[in-house]
């Protein structure tokens, strides 16, 4: 066994490398992951990537900040300390609303992108596990793990077929720690 | 993506011919990669001066109290909420062009949504200072939360505009700011790629270990997508809740129910204007003449000519309902506004805000680049004018005519507001330097479908209704970054 852990396939054009996802896949070599500068529209469906369920968390966040606000403002207005304002009642619930739908917001938006960045392992100071350095820059990169699929040569050729403008072989899984 | 061309009469988004991915890459990230030059240092040492008159002067403002400025007792409110509303109102373009437009799928919007939302963030800061610093005794500023009882004092007052505002603010400015940052992260990640030594690191911490994997850049439209969902409701909030401020007291002139959609409009119009101005330049200065087109000046000045239009009909309905409502008090405080000692005040916000952007209806003022700029700022006076008009105008007539006043702006005043633009500048200047100014990821999304070099190959592959391609070349004219020449070949 040698010591590549990973074949890269570098490509300088998305359609290109979509088409050497297909041609990967077509022999049956599984792919590690996609790294890309821009987003790739239609390519989780290839990789079997699941649809997201951040936007269900995100309601239930949404719902919790409803709550929370209407919580906040009865439990202070109406129940801890009501004040006479002209003789009006305490529980103004129109008055309640902008609090409500502000709070919905910062709720959703919080625990949305909260949840997202737990997700997929994003905080401050992380160390960036990249591949390849061009992968933000100019070029989509295919990842095929070699220990798995043990046809070096054939995945070469079929990544230079797809139109890969260069293929690496990585003895490092990640080259930013260096 | 693939084998998806967008039609031939849509103008091009990215013009140039020699347009790549890395290409845009160094486009974009030349002034942050660079030594800046020497337009840029006379204009961050201009703006650091105005940002230290600002210092200076809400120094003296915390020290001696608001007495500094030129209130009185009939007009409490004066240039400080001038100020503030004028800013937030600025803060509106960012999130409209972030958030409203990515709904609508106007794909113009990626080139210029990045540094919009840098001007909403910094315009929503010099906002909220305003806030702080006409409270008088800015160091009890926390009382404006919702704490428990133990200074004394009640729990804040739920039924207040005041208190809304205080929750709407500071969500507007922390989900614009999460909302930038996220869209930030894949464009921190480049340059932390190219980067080496301690700027690579430093940019390493900022992009929180950004790799661009699938799973990643998925999540990420669908987190763009639900954030573009909330923040367009959210927009529309905050400055209808900042109308609100006027609009639930019982003062002639503000007590009207035509202020939030009126407030709005005239800060989404106050906004493109701010965008414009400094795009306009930085365009200029930073050679992004492929990626800001006169496409994308072009229609943010239509939205200018929209909103103007609809603050200018807003400003006719509240005259006449003054009238039509048979209100002596508002009726007069109409007749007062145009005619009275602050005339010259109304029809400055007038020829400002609804008689000169009616000159963009000109196509050649609408293209022309000196124009547009000389009116972005036209704009933005006549929209500090007309909250002046609303605040000082309504206030100086009291009740009672012993207490009829004029309000005579400090130096302190002026200072603050002045020194408040060269924050503004400040704060923009140095994101300039340190962040893309342009969505790069973004952008590169359209180089395969919207780009000039693009529609030029459909051009060439011939398939293409003949009409249609000599309207789009057309349509061409307008730009000044396309050469035509390459055109008259085909």
């Amino acid at each position: 066994m040698s010591n590549i852990k990973y074949i890269l396939g570098s490509f300088g054009d998305p359609d290109e490398m979509m088409h050497g996802i297909e041609q990967l896949q077509a022999n049956n070599i599984s792919i590690h992951d996609v790294y890309t500068p821009m987003p790739i529209h239609g390519i989780e469906a290839k990789l079997g990537v699941k649809r997201s369920r951040l936007d269900i968390f995100a309601f239930f966040c949404g719902i919790t900040g409803t709550m929370s606000a209407f919580a906040l403002i009865y439990l202070t207005s109406v129940v801890d300390w009501r004040n006479n304002i002209g003789g009006k009642p305490s529980f103004a619930l129109p008055d309640f609303i902008p609090i409500m739908f502000e709070l919905t917001i910062l709720f959703t938006a919080f625990g949305l992108v909260g949840s997202y960045y737990a997700s997929t392992h994003l905080f401050p100071g992380r160390a960036p596990r990249v591949m390849d350095l061009r992968a933000t820059d100019d070029r989509f990169v295919i990842a095929v793990d070699a220990q798995q699929n043990a046809d070096h040569t054939k995945i070469d050729g079929l990544l230079k077929d797809a139109g890969a403008l260069e293929v690496k072989h990585n003895e490092r899984k990640y080259i930013s720690y260096e | 993506m693939s084998g998806h061309n967008e039609s031939i009469l849509r103008e091009p988004l990215i013009t140039g011919n020699d347009i790549t991915y890395s290409k845009i890459t160094n486009d974009i990230l030349m002034p942050v990669e660079n030594k800046p030059n020497r337009a840029w240092w006379i204009g961050f040492i201009v703006s650091l001066m105005g940002a230290t008159l600002w210092l200076v002067a809400v120094s003296y403002t915390f020290w001696n109290g608001i007495g500094s400025w030129g209130l009185n007792k009939s007009v409490g409110w004066a240039w400080d909420i001038t100020g503030f509303v004028w800013w937030v109102g600025i803060g509106h373009a960012g999130t409209l062009i972030s958030a409203v437009l990515l709904l609508f799928r106007q794909n113009w919007r990626n080139s210029i949504n990045r540094s919009a939302e840098a001007m909403t963030i910094f315009a929503v800061i010099c906002a909220a200072t305003y806030v702080v610093s006409h409270m008088g005794r800015p160091w009890l500023a926390y009382w404006v939360l919702p704490l428990p009882n133990q200074f004394g004092s009640l729990w804040v007052n739920f039924n207040s505009p005041l208190v809304w505002d205080m929750f709407a603010i500071s969500t507007y400015f922390s989900v614009s700011l999460l909302f930038w940052y996220t869209g930030l992260l894949p464009d921190i990640a480049t340059i932390r790629d190219r980067a080496t030594g301690v700027r690579r690191r430093i940019y390493s911490i900022f992009s929180f270990g950004w790799s661009g994997n699938v799973k990643t850049w998925q999540r990420f439209e669908a987190v763009s997508l639900i954030l573009a969902g909330i923040s367009t409701p959210l927009v529309l909030s905050v400055h209808t809740i900042v109308s609100m401020d006027f609009a639930t007291s019982v003062i002639p002139g503000w007590h009207t129910t035509i202020f939030p959609p009126y407030f709005v409009a005239g800060a989404i119009f106050s906004g493109f204007a701010m965008v414009l101005t400094l795009l306009l330049v930085a365009r200029k200065v930073l050679g992004l003449e492929n990626y800001i087109t006169m496409f994308h000046i072009e229609s943010m000045n239509k939205i200018i000519i929209l909103t103007g239009s609809i603050v200018g009909v807003a400003y006719l309905t509240e005259f006449f309902i003054a009238w039509y409502s048979g209100s002596e008090y508002e009726a007069y405080a109409f007749v007062n506004r145009s005619t009275g000692p602050y005339w010259w005040a109304y029809w400055m916000m007038m020829t400002c805000n609804v008689i000169s952007p009616q000159l963009l209806w000109f196509k050649k003022i609408r293209l022309s680049i000196p124009a547009t700029w000389i009116l972005s700022i036209v704009v933005n006076i006549g929209m500090w004018f007309e909250r002046f008009v609303i605040i000082v105008t309504s206030l100086h007539r009291d009740y009672l005519p012993s207490s009829w006043v004029m309000f005579s702006p400090t130096w302190v005043d002026v200072s603050v507001f002045v020194g408040s633009i060269g924050v503004f500048f400040t704060l923009f200047l140095l994101f300039l330097r340190v962040l893309p100014s342009i969505a790069i990821a973004e952008v590169k999304l359209l180089l395969k479908s919207a780009s000039e070099q693009a529609k030029m190959e459909q051009i060439k592959d011939g398939h293409l209704n003949k009409v249609y391609v000599d309207e789009y070349v057309e349509s061409l004219e307008k730009f000044d970054s396309v050469k035509q020449e390459e055109y008259a070949k085909i």
